[in-house]
């Protein structure tokens, strides 16, 4: 039995050096036009909690609510975010970004929270109202000098993948435990929206 | 006995080897030797220009999720209308592309394949005929008359082919309702992205 993992780690050591040989070249600077404005983009959701919270909430919401909603709520709000965002490019001035945003928090872990099972439209509606406020905030914050495309590519996979995580780990839903655990999730969604309330107000 | 024969015949071999080894050819490793280089451009030029890989990726997927008779419609008719394009914009003086209409070719595969539009097969042909021969006239006249455009225009042609194939091929064979939402979904990210490059390039100018 030792023998074998002894066999077994020696394996994974050949492979490892192997590996470890065929490394390729670095390429840590990014080049001019090209990676530049994705990877931004990439980041620019994801390392925004306010963003990821309200993205992985639509996701869970969309998993409660189950189909046609699981895919009408993410297929929605990147299309709305992406009007926000042109909004943001062209300079159009939206007030209270800031709080829309800690108010999508809010609402949207509300309705995982209490299960909220509105008209289909009605979800549709209010994903779509806080998308702007998101879109908004992703397009005024394009850094000077790189590719607006790739930046919006970018962004709306980032903001498509925070979706898919929620409805990933929406999919708990099926069993007693999960409810709870889905309801608490949102509750915590909730807090944080709060929490991210007081701080606009107190910015 | 055998062995002792096996033995005695393996000098011959290593010499044989060895000779080999005294007459090595040319290693062709740089593209400029082959000729081949002008082919890799523009088959790259294709795959990093997500301007041009975009709508083609779209237009796919929408051609795929209509079924095997408009991927196969797609496969011929893109590619060719790409190269109509091509060699008309070689012959014309150097011309740029607007981002407008970047963004409407965005907006228009993206709405149409988040909706699953439900396109005749000619309509979607002379979508299909339209963007290739746009994109393909923009990247001829980017080109210019010079001795290595045609391979250009041929590795191009090339990208195109292989992506609506694969894309294409990929979405038609799909048959769980999840896998075509997803597919959808996929549209309505590049419809998105085509309303922020609207604004991107009204913010420009």
């Amino acid at each position: 039995m030792k023998s074998a993992s002894k066999n077994t780690l020696a394996r994974w050591s050949g492979v490892l050096t192997v590996v470890l040989f065929c490394t390729e070249t670095a390429f840590a600077h990014v080049q001019k036009g090209e990676a530049a404005g994705f990877v931004t983009g990439i980041k620019h959701p994801v390392t925004g909690f306010d963003h990821v919270l309200a993205m992985v909430a639509v996701g869970l919401w969309g998993a409660q609510l189950g189909a046609p909603a699981i895919w009408l709520l993410p297929v929605a709000f990147p299309m709305v975010m992406a009007f926000g965002g042109m909004l943001g490019l062209m300079g159009v001035p939206l007030p209270g970004v800031e709080y829309g945003i800690a108010a999508s928090a809010i609402l949207l872990g509300a309705a995982v929270m209490f299960e909220l099972r509105p008209p289909l439209a009605i979800a549709a509606a209010i994903v779509a109202i806080f998308a702007i406020f998101h879109g908004h905030a992703h397009g005024t914050e394009l850094p000077p000098g790189q590719s607006g495309l790739l930046y919006s590519i970018g962004f709306v996979m980032a903001t498509g993948c925070l979706h898919g995580v929620g409805i990933g780990i929406g999919t708990i839903h099926r069993w007693g435990w999960g409810k709870k655990g889905l309801r608490l999730a949102g509750a915590g969604v909730a807090l944080a929206g709060m929490f991210f309330m007081w701080r606009a107000f107190t910015a | 006995m055998k062995t002792r024969l096996r033995e005695s015949r393996i000098p011959i071999y290593a010499m044989v080897f060895f000779s080999c080894l005294m007459f090595p050819l040319a290693a062709e490793a740089h593209l400029n030797s082959t000729g081949m280089g002008p082919i890799y451009d523009g088959q790259l030029h294709f795959l990093l220009s997500p301007e041009d890989i975009i709508p083609v990726l779209a237009l796919a997927l929408l051609f795929g999720l209509r079924g095997v008779a408009f991927g196969r419609r797609a496969l011929f008719v893109l590619p060719g209308a790409w190269l109509l394009g091509g060699l008309i914009g070689l012959a014309a003086s150097s011309s740029t592309g607007s981002g407008v209409v970047s963004a409407v070719w965005f907006l228009l595969l993206g709405g149409l394949l988040a909706a699953d539009a439900k396109l005749s097969l000619r309509v979607a042909t002379a979508i299909a005929v339209l963007l290739g021969v746009y994109h393909g006239y923009l990247n001829g006249a980017g080109l210019g008359l010079n001795f290595s455009s045609a391979a250009v225009l041929l590795g191009l042609i090339f990208s195109v082919f292989i992506t609506v194939a694969l894309a294409a091929a990929f979405v038609a064979q799909l048959r769980a309702p999840w896998a075509r939402i997803a597919v959808r979904v996929v549209g309505s990210w590049i419809f998105a992205s085509g309303l922020l490059l609207m604004g991107w390039v009204v913010r420009r100018g």
